[in-house]
């Protein structure tokens, strides 16, 4: 005798964007379909160093699961990943070397800070510490936090998300884009 | 028998007499100075001796008193004595003109790195270390940022408000 | 440098000269940041140089800022895999310093957050190793369990990783009923997925091949390189401080201490699993000593260093008055200087205090055993395949924070 079938019913889908759709085809702008699928596709980079690092790898274990997002493949060399997250403290000793794995990457990029240390410096208000990443690289989005809770860096990681998904296309050869690289020094 | 802090300290005085100085005990914890040119071979004799036994170098640091003119910087050794369980600490007094002290790492190797953070923070140069650079500040850095007289935070940042955080400003801090 | 690059190898190698490869501070599989030059000869390494220093914030300059109960969260971050054990041992530390004698429901409670924060430390020193070795299965199964950890430690003080826990004199409150459920239920469940992690990887053919033979040390070579906790347990000499200094009255405890033979990884992993063992029977201990006192005793009677209770404060004017010495960092510390150390997860972590009466430390050193126990890489690895060097660095439980302070 046949098992009954069972549908799981509770999937949730992602939302097509709004689009023109007839009868075998869908039309609708490119902006918003390489958006759908750059957001939920995302592979980062963990840059961790210190504390961040722990609530981080939280984050990337079974309670918190970062991989629903489509962070699936950690991938830890710059060249092949999307979004720097950068948790932990930099120090002066470091910056140089933060400044080069954000250079091997390609665009699109985008960079992360999650934690207090990152952001702005956090506790350490020294001689030794970089009092912030925006120092030397452009940043997208902050996560506040000492450390912070794997639901905050979830929360980054979906506001990152709607930046992706919300970026024209045309937004890396911009002269604005250019004038904010400038600025730090990249060409 | 069990080694007490008077039978370390009769030793000690019984072999090098005059040059060991102020001893005293702290929370249980003997402590005495020696001149800086005796601390290799306080070191290797308290290593040596088969009562005494000191072979681990638990601790070495340096404090930075700049009111004692002459003897400005204190390497600090922790020594400890597994059979018996027992802790001493050494103190080597050197200026800051001509900080310069005999290494400890032919006697123990935990003495390489410890003697590089010496250096790092206090400027206190040991001689004969085989790899004496800085070790966790940048290697251009070209003071000693433990040492009193350097302030904790980076004189090169504008974008702070020291008002806000209750110094400088009309507050006068 | 100190060492050469591109040294030519003698007749009979694989290669010439030797490569160099740059191990560095950006790892995978986060470690944390540390920076290897290897001088390798095929695959087999033949010298290696380590920087470190990518972390440091100077905590010896911040702590003579600070006033003695602000450095509490300064030491969470030393060893932030197991930061209670930091901040109990500055607690600690202090106290000798003021000569409070805590009651024995403190020094019991203490010993119980102590001893889980080191099954939490182990747990991921183990589970990084089986992640190095390719096993990453046993890391996600053990994450789980540092979360139920977690939710203690928020029970408690609020905090989940860099926990801040505890007070000069005690505990800033009493631990609830929940507090205690949670510890009862990790007791119960934790011992299961312990035995299923050790079935995965003790006698896991791969896992041994991969581990055994691999960076060994001997016992005299490890006490000349300051090596102390699992490392030294590891090669053969029984040193734990929680037998030979005990402090917060871990000698009314049984426990035994895990000690391995050759030195090498497969030993160190051994010995942390049976570390954790301990610890769980230590905390069950402790959990019947604490039964048996007087519930609302949470910290030692000193006004002068601990925060007197609001209700006080609002009607008593001594409660006033050490409520606002204690808080603007005016209390009396006496001048002094000690060492004091505790058994970290990582080995003997140690507080070298020199006080001159004033507000803050006159001189506060920590004496961190993963800053000195790395200094014995170049050693272990001499000789040994790329592969192994990686696993050699994951099983000695370098953690970047305490390696730099």
């Amino acid at each position: 005798m046949a098992r009954p079938v069972q549908y799981n019913t509770k999937v949730k889908t992602v939302e097509i964007p709004e689009g023109y759709s007839g009868e075998g085809f869908f039309a609708t702008s490119f902006d918003k379909a390489i958006g759908l699928a750059r957001k939920n596709s995302i592979w980062p980079l963990p840059f961790a160093t210190s504390c961040c690092g722990i609530e981080f790898m939280a984050t990337m274990a079974s309670t918190y699961d970062l991989a629903r997002f489509g962070a699936e493949r950690m991938a830890f060399t710059p060249r092949q990943c999307d979004l720097l997250m950068v948790m932990g403290t930099i120090s002066k000793k470091m910056g140089p070397v933060l400044r080069q794995v954000y250079l091997q990457m390609a665009e699109p990029r985008w960079v992360m800070a999650v934690g207090a240390c990152a952001s702005s410096g956090g506790v350490f208000d020294t001689y030794s510490v970089l009092q912030g990443i925006d120092q030397v690289i452009p940043v997208d989005v902050y996560v506040p936090g000492c450390p912070p809770r794997p639901e905050a860096i979830i929360d980054g990681f979906m506001r990152i998300q709607d930046l992706i998904g919300q970026e024209s296309l045309r937004r890396r050869h911009s002269d604005k884009y250019k004038e904010l690289l400038n600025s730090y020094g990249i060409q | 028998m069990s080694l007490t802090n008077d039978y370390i300290k009769q030793r000690l005085t019984d072999k090098f007499g005059e040059a060991v100085s102020q001893v005293e005990e702290t929370f249980g914890m003997l402590n005495f100075t020696v001149p800086k040119d005796l601390n290799l071979k306080v070191m290797q004799f308290l290593y040596d001796d088969e009562e005494l036994q000191f072979r681990f170098l638990t601790d070495l640091t340096a404090v930075h008193y700049p009111d004692r003119k002459g003897e400005e910087l204190a390497v600090v050794y922790h020594l400890y004595n597994f059979a018996q369980r027992v802790r001493l600490r050494m103190k080597v007094y050197t200026s800051v003109e001509d900080p310069r002290v005999f290494t400890a790492t032919r006697l123990f190797e935990a003495a390489n790195w410890m003697e590089r953070e010496t250096y790092d923070f206090f400027g206190v140069n040991f001689v004969g270390h085989p790899n004496l650079k800085r070790i966790l500040n940048v290697d251009e850095m070209d003071y000693f940022p433990m040492r009193k007289e350097f302030p904790l935070e980076d004189q090169t940042r504008i974008d702070k408000d020291d008002e806000m955080f209750g110094r400088g400003g009309h507050i006068g801090i | 440098m100190s060492e050469q690059h591109n040294i030519t190898l003698p007749e009979g190698s694989i290669e010439r000269v030797t490569q160099t490869l740059n191990l560095g501070p950006t790892h995978p599989a986060t470690h944390g940041v540390f920076q290897n030059i290897l001088e390798i000869d095929g695959e087999r390494v033949v010298s290696s140089e380590s920087t470190v220093g990518y972390i440091h914030r100077a905590f010896e300059k911040i702590a003579e800022r600070r006033p003695y109960y602000q450095i509490t969260p300064l030491t969470d971050r030393l060893n932030y895999c197991s930061s209670p054990i930091n901040n109990m041992g500055w607690h600690i530390t202090v106290e000798k310093l003021l000569g409070i004698q805590t009651p024995k429901r403190v020094d019991y409670l203490r010993v119980i957050i102590m001893e889980l924060a080191r099954i939490c430390d182990h747990l991921i020193c183990n589970g990084v190793v089986g992640v190095d070795t390719g096993a990453f299965t046993g890391f996600l199964y053990l994450m789980r369990w540092r979360e139920l950890a977690y939710e203690i430690y928020e029970e408690i003080c609020g905090s989940r990783l860099t926990t801040n826990i505890g007070r000069v004199g005690g505990f800033e409150r009493n631990f609830t009923p929940a507090a205690f459920e949670k510890i009862e239920k990790f007791l119960v469940e934790f011992p299961k997925a312990l035995k299923e992690f050790e079935t995965l990887m003790n006698r896991n053919r791969i896992f041994m091949e991969r581990t055994q033979g691999v960076g060994p040390i001997s016992a005299e070579r490890a006490m000349n390189y300051g090596f102390t906790g699992p490392n030294l347990r590891a090669a053969g000499v029984d040193y734990d401080l929680r037998v030979a200094h005990p402090y917060s009255s871990y000698e009314d405890f049984e426990f035994s201490i895990p000690v391995g033979t050759t030195g090498d990884c497969y030993d160190r992993f051994l010995v942390r699993n049976g570390e954790m063992w301990e610890s769980l029977s230590i905390i069950r201990q402790a959990m019947d000593k604490v039964k048996a006192l007087p519930s609302d005793v949470y910290h030692a009677d000193v006004p002068a260093y601990y925060l007197p209770e609001k209700s006080d404060v609002y009607t008593k004017m001594e409660a006033l008055i050490y409520h606002f010495k204690i808080i603007m960092g005016e209390s009396d510390i006496l001048p002094g200087e000690l060492y004091n150390a505790v058994e970290g997860a990582n080995g003997e972590l140690g507080f070298y205090l020199i006080s001159d009466g004033g507000r803050s430390p006159y001189r506060l050193h920590f004496r961190r055993p993963c800053f000195i126990y790395y200094q014995a890489y170049a050693e272990l690895i001499k000789g040994a395949m790329l592969s192994d060097a990686l696993i050699c660095m994951s099983s000695l439980n370098l953690i970047a924070g305490e390696l730099d302070a």
